[in-house]
């Protein structure tokens, strides 16, 4: 049609090496630190013996949720043990949690400011839309450039595909508390801290931990991709059986995920579910 | 002697005329909306609420409103909905920022505060506020929600609690404290409510259809209770309503609004007798009177009366002359000592002579009394005892006047032809009222 072409993929390249170049201490830096949580949290996981931390994690999937799933997740994790991915399973869920650490300390702030000014929320939403719906391995890219193969990359791609659905729904959380409960704040004096806090969060907090449960089922979406760039854990594993053709092998590992996002899963949802049966009948 | 004296009723109408103004709102207006200038100038040159939505666009939810509200008086705001009621609340505390205007509680105009003084004010001088949907916090126990007040002004833990368990109790909730909201009725929740608002402490109590969204019987109810605890605290109130029954039992004086404008401000009694336009009038018209209208405002001037002194004929002679039948005996400092009929002394006086001292111990009839903020329900009680007229007397005893049976029938049926949709003109006094004001007085005691 013309003979111009619009220089889209010369601006993203620039745009890139650009800020690796201008930002790669600030990078590493924050590399390493991700790389500190998630050696921290295998170090926890794999530092007791096997039966104990499976007892351990049945026992707290068990008062958060209901011996259902406790039994539920008993079960799961002595299967996994059984077939020989504990040690991966482990680092996928360091991975997971990690994550899911840096998610919800970013997502529930923006959420809050897209919740208190229209301005915010105006901006962050095409963003967000963005983010959730640009294919997954075209950001995974640009965050190798960035932070090197390994678990980083793997954490920021999972960070960016599984953040929108928490802001959203923090934000429509707390824009659904009832107007006459925040005026109600405001009329004995409250401070805008003490609103949120006292009245806000609490009454939005249903919303709030599907936000959580929601993230922490695209962060597990994206725990094969992760495997891809050098992640170790279940989605090595996974990978791994693919390319040598072996079904079987990718069936246990992608077993093993589908038992930790169950548990997950079940666990966040009837947080929010029992907070919100204690609120309203 | 007057025996037939009402038992006293604390009234809530006292101490409302000194002028001391708790709250004095001044030039107020709230115009939603962007460029709200010109359509406040428009508004000062008395273009209406409806005019200015559709010249400018903006919303008005107040224009132009002046106003005092004494200390420990129950001030109530009325009107439909969208009349400005519980925005003029909201500009009492700032929930709402007042476009132009001023708001002096205690001395101070609000309007001038910063945040953090604003903060400061709504925690000393506000009680929080009550609301119609009761907005208590659903995940918190009676204790926690009634102690919030206390918490957010940073009060210890074992303090609020105490000071919340007190005002629990004051509300008759105790018992309930380790209770959830959805656990409570409607009613119980907005006992809460109030709880949580007393609690504070604080002088000013703002209430927001407070009893609207309970059903009647309930209703009732927390209005007595709100009387009650009023009648011992003596805080000042102001209380939001569209339904005027209520503005009436609660209100020391009445604020009516509309369209965004106060078109009257009195004492239930100057609402009901002094509408001040037609928009008041029809508000009024069907009200039951009797609760609010009182013997003062129904008396008519004592045109005769008896001396002590006086022999039969000078008795007849002020009879005659009043067109009566009969009259009331008063003593020289113009206290009521009873009532003397034509009819018993022409009897005496065939009989033999009769002295001023015989007709004093033997002719007179005890007079039926009446205070002049006596209640003409009550009035009307004491009138279908007796024919004789009622005498309505000062807080000292003094005769200030007396009420017929024409006057109560007058009062309750212009009530009762207004509310029959019937032309004006009519004789008040017709007695085909009379049934109306039975079925008037009736719809009371119910």
């Amino acid at each position: 049609m013309l003979d111009f072409r619009i220089p889209i993929r010369d601006w993203v390249s620039g745009a890139v090496s650009y800020l690796q170049t201008a930002l790669g201490p600030l990078f590493d830096g924050f590399a390493d630190a991700v790389d500190a949580l998630i050696g921290g949290l295998l170090t926890a996981l794999q530092w007791a013996p096997v039966p104990v931390v499976i007892v351990a994690f049945a026992a707290l999937a068990a008062l958060l949720a209901g011996w259902r799933v406790g039994l539920f997740a008993l079960a799961g994790l002595f299967v996994v043990e059984n077939v020989g991915l504990w040690q991966p399973f482990t680092q996928t869920l360091a991975l997971v949690l990690a994550a899911q650490v840096l998610i919800v300390l970013v997502g529930v702030p923006l959420g809050i400011l897209a919740a208190r000014s229209d301005g915010v929320e105006r901006v962050i939403r095409p963003v967000l839309d963005f983010m959730q719906t640009m294919p997954a391995f075209v950001y995974l890219i640009p965050a190798v450039m960035f932070f090197g193969i390994g678990v980083v990359p793997g954490v920021v791609a999972t960070f960016v595909f599984a953040i929108p659905p928490l802001v959203r729904l923090v934000s429509l959380g707390i824009r659904q508390v009832p107007g006459d409960l925040v005026e109600a704040a405001d009329a004995f004096g409250s401070t805008s801290w003490q609103r949120l806090v006292k009245v806000e969060m609490p009454v939005a907090r249903p919303s709030i931990m599907a936000g959580v449960n929601q993230s922490i089922m695209l962060n597990l979406s994206m725990v094969v991709i992760a495997g891809m760039i050098g992640a170790r854990g279940l989605g090595a594993e996974v990978l791994r059986g693919i390319q040598r053709l072996n079904v079987g092998q990718g069936f246990e590992a992608g077993l093993a995920v589908v038992i930790m996002a169950i548990v997950l899963d079940r666990v966040t949802a009837s947080v929010g579910r029992r907070r919100a049966r204690d609120a309203r009948s | 002697m007057d025996s037939s004296h009402p038992p006293d009723v604390p009234s809530p109408r006292e101490g409302t005329d000194e002028p001391a103004a708790k709250i004095a709102v001044r030039g107020l207006y709230k115009v939603f909306g962007p460029d709200p200038g010109r359509a406040i100038a428009a508004l000062e040159e008395g273009a209406t609420k409806a005019e200015v939505q559709a010249r400018f666009g903006n919303a008005v939810g107040v224009a132009d409103v002046d106003i005092d509200i004494a200390a420990g008086e129950t001030f109530v705001l009325m009107g439909l909905s969208g009349s400005g009621k519980s925005t003029l609340l909201r500009l009492l505390n700032r929930l709402h920022e007042p476009t132009r205007g001023s708001v002096v509680v205690d001395g101070t105009d609000i309007t001038r505060l910063s945040r953090r003084e604003l903060l400061q004010f709504r925690r000393e001088r506000f009680s929080g506020m009550v609301f119609q949907q009761f907005a208590i916090l659903p995940h918190r126990t009676v204790l926690d929600n009634v102690a919030y007040g206390l918490e957010v002004q940073g009060v210890p833990l074992a303090r609020r609690r105490e000071r919340a368990a007190r005002a629990i109790e004051l509300v008759g909730l105790g018992g309930w404290e380790g209770s959830y909201p959805h656990e409570l009725s409607g009613g119980m929740q907005q006992r809460v409510g109030l709880a949580r608002a007393l609690a504070v402490d604080a002088d000013v109590l703002l209430m927001d259809e407070a009893f609207s969204a309970l059903d009647p019987l309930i209703r009732r109810e927390m209005q007595d209770e709100l009387i009650d605890l009023q009648a011992r605290m003596r805080k000042t109130i102001v209380f939001v309503t569209h339904d005027l029954d209520e503005a009436l039992r609660l209100g020391d004086r009445i604020a009516i609004m509309k369209d965004a404008r106060v078109v009257q401000v009195g004492t239930p009694e100057e609402v009901i007798t002094a509408p001040a336009d037609d928009y008041v009038a029809a508000f009024v018209e069907g009200v039951d009177r009797s609760g609010v209208l009182t013997a003062g405002a129904i008396m008519q001037p004592v045109r005769e009366v008896a001396r002590l002194r006086d022999g039969p004929q000078t008795a007849l002679n002020r009879m005659r002359r009043s067109g009566l039948s009969g009259i009331l005996v008063v003593d020289g400092e113009r206290r009521v000592l009873g009532y003397l009929t034509s009819e018993r002394i022409v009897a005496a006086l065939r009989e033999g002579e009769v002295t001023p001292d015989r007709i004093h111990r033997e002719l007179m009839e005890p007079a039926a009394t009446v205070a002049t903020d006596t209640p003409l329900a009550d009035v009307i009680t004491i009138a279908s005892e007796g024919s004789a007229p009622i005498a309505v007397v000062d807080a000292t005893g003094r005769l200030r006047g007396v009420v017929v049976k024409g006057a109560i029938l007058a009062a309750l049926a212009r009530t009762q032809r207004n509310g029959a949709g019937e032309g004006a003109g009519g004789a008040p006094d017709a007695p085909s009222h009379a049934g109306a004001s039975h079925a008037a007085l009736g719809a009371h005691r119910a």
